[in-house]
């Protein structure tokens, strides 16, 4: 079985711990990471600022999120306490998702919201796209432990 | 020489030197354009000698002004300020991304106020994308946070935008009488776009983030803070002695400035670079530029299209006109187009187009759809932003917060602030 798992940053160890629980050993994993769009947006908040030099000392943008992306991704393999194939991508999180789901069997991924908002609010519109579109079954987790 | 092929030779200087700051060529600095076109205005009689050299008399303190800020801006960033913020923005969230959003909006705000738009652009943006990154919290949310703020809250002070600056010394408003005026204004703004970005990244928002360590207690610059507020409170005690924000500025500049030089952790070439000189003289050129533009009759179109005096709705239409100019060719020439006109309605006027101006540009992210359209055009790193995502966004918050800013303006007024 390709089992593909979807991880966003807030809840990425509530997903690695459902695909550990839930998918059998001989599975075939692969950990997906969607990077925002947030340095595209800063690089050109920057070129509206007219006429004014490069500043010198502006951090690399794109150096920030890749290696967020790859931290994030390494400690998820390593939650997950057995061997996955690592995909970073960049570009809209909800097509990008649903094209890696192309090739897998079944794909993990959260709701947006805990156990305290249950109902269509739960599922965000990315999620909610995601859901929809996705061509293989889908395993949608809690992204907190049940409460009382 | 005819007014209507001065108007057209003024017009062509425009775009020239519009279409060389965005484009960027690396063999033609956007400054040589303005400086060149604005010559090259003189020489073939566009614009007389006296009058640019008018323009350029009166632009200048404002010019030095501007040098100050980035001095100072520059210092802060060399003292760590930014750092620090990003330190305590991080501790502050408690792995609440609301609470994160909340501490973005605050320090956004502040530094643009305090600082300008350009800081929080250029210095402000990188640390809060890693801060988001750090705390494992989608950075969306917080970066189009930042970036709407440097242009929402670049209302309150005349130093909070180039824009503000460039009109402030002819507003007839002192440092704290434009304050006044623009608080309720810039709160309203500010008020908008808490409100959309809250509903907009609602899923991001909610979503339950795992534990993170708690960073260490931020190093505080005490420098840097210490300055900014003396110098904050100079602008606004000045303004009550007469004395120029000017005078202010430069001795805010030199008090972060001084102590870097003694101990060698910057150099005199840093400092010159710092106040990026060829900006400066961007600048200048511009300012003769539209002289000459509003001199041979664009001038007398503005004054077609503005709305004269200052009810409510006609202060809801300088700043909505205000605002498509600027989205048209950018906030810095929009102001210098409007602002004569504006003025003859009075500072009310005046102000309206600057809620326009400023407020304006986040329709799109790039500052004009000019800029927009030439980096989708060239540059393949764009395509993959989510521009409806931000389109929509700006379709939401820049008519409500021009609505809201300007009533509050207009209100302001009517109370006799």
């Amino acid at each position: 079985m390709r089992a593909l798992v979807w991880i966003v940053a807030e809840t990425w160890q509530a997903t690695v711990a459902a695909a550990a629980a839930f998918l059998p050993a001989e599975a075939d994993v692969t950990l997906l990471y969607v990077r925002s769009d947030a340095e595209t947006l800063a690089r050109g908040a920057r070129s509206a600022l007219l006429g004014r030099s490069r500043h010198p000392v502006a951090e690399a943008l794109d150096a920030i999120s890749e290696q967020g992306a790859r931290n994030l991704l390494a400690d998820a393999q390593a939650a997950l306490g057995h061997q996955a194939a690592l995909d970073a991508r960049s570009g809209r999180t909800e097509q990008e998702v649903v094209a890696a789901a192309d090739t897998a069997d079944l794909l993990v991924l959260a709701r947006d919201q805990g156990h305290a908002h249950r109902g269509p609010r739960s599922l965000g519109p990315t999620v909610r796209y995601v859901v929809d579109h996705a061509p293989c079954a889908v395993l949608l987790i809690w992204p907190d432990a049940p409460s009382g | 020489m005819p007014e209507a092929l001065a108007l057209a030779l003024s017009l062509a200087g425009l775009a020239a030197t519009l279409a060389a700051a965005i484009a960027r060529p690396r063999w033609l600095p956007e400054a040589a354009v303005a400086v060149g076109a604005a010559a090259a205005l003189v020489a073939v009689g566009a614009v007389t000698v006296s009058r640019a050299g008018q323009a350029v008399g009166h632009l200048a303190p404002t010019i030095g002004f501007l040098a100050a800020l980035l001095l100072l801006a520059d210092g802060c960033r060399r003292d760590g300020l930014f750092r620090a913020l990003g330190d305590m923005m991080a501790r502050g969230s408690r792995d609440s991304p609301r609470r994160l959003l909340a501490l973005v909006f605050a320090v956004a705000s502040s530094v643009t106020v305090a600082l300008g738009l350009d800081p929080t652009i250029v210095l402000l943006t990188p640390v809060v994308l890693a801060t988001a990154t750090r705390l494992r919290m989608s950075p969306e949310p917080d970066v189009y946070a930042t970036v709407h703020l440097a242009n929402s809250s670049s209302l309150l002070l005349p130093i909070s935008n180039l824009t503000n600056l460039l009109v402030f010394t002819t507003s007839g408003l002192s440092f704290t009488g434009f304050a006044a005026l623009m608080l309720a204004p810039t709160l309203a703004a500010v008020g908008v776009e808490w409100v959309v970005l809250n509903r907009f990244f609602a899923a991001e928002l909610g979503r339950p983030p795992g534990r993170q360590a708690v960073p260490a207690a931020p190093h505080l610059p005490r420098l840097a803070l210490a300055v900014l507020t003396a110098t904050l409170a100079g602008f606004l005690a000045g303004s009550l002695f007469g004395v120029s924000p000017v005078w202010i500025a430069a001795a805010g500049a030199a008090a972060i400035t001084v102590p870097a030089l003694v101990r060698r952790t910057a150099t005199a070439s840093d400092l010159v670079r710092a106040t990026q000189p060829s900006f400066l003289l961007f600048v200048l050129g511009l300012a003769v530029i539209v002289v000459a533009a509003s001199d041979n009759g664009l001038a007398a179109a503005v004054r077609m299209v503005l709305p004269g005096g200052t009810s409510l709705p006609a202060l809801l239409g300088i700043a909505a006109v205000s605002a498509l100019l600027a989205n048209l060719v950018n906030n810095l020439p929009a102001i210098l187009i409007i602002a004569p006109v504006a003025l003859a309605s009075g500072p009310a006027a005046l102000l309206a187009a600057l809620i326009g101006v400023n407020v304006g540009p986040n329709l799109t992210y790039a500052g004009s759809l000019a800029t927009l359209l030439w980096r989708r055009l060239l540059r393949a790193q764009d395509t993959d932003v989510n521009l409806g995502q931000f389109l929509r966004l700006g379709a939401v918050t820049v008519p409500a917060a021009l609505a809201a800013s300007t009533l509050m303006l207009w209100s302001g007024v009517k109370v006799g602030l």
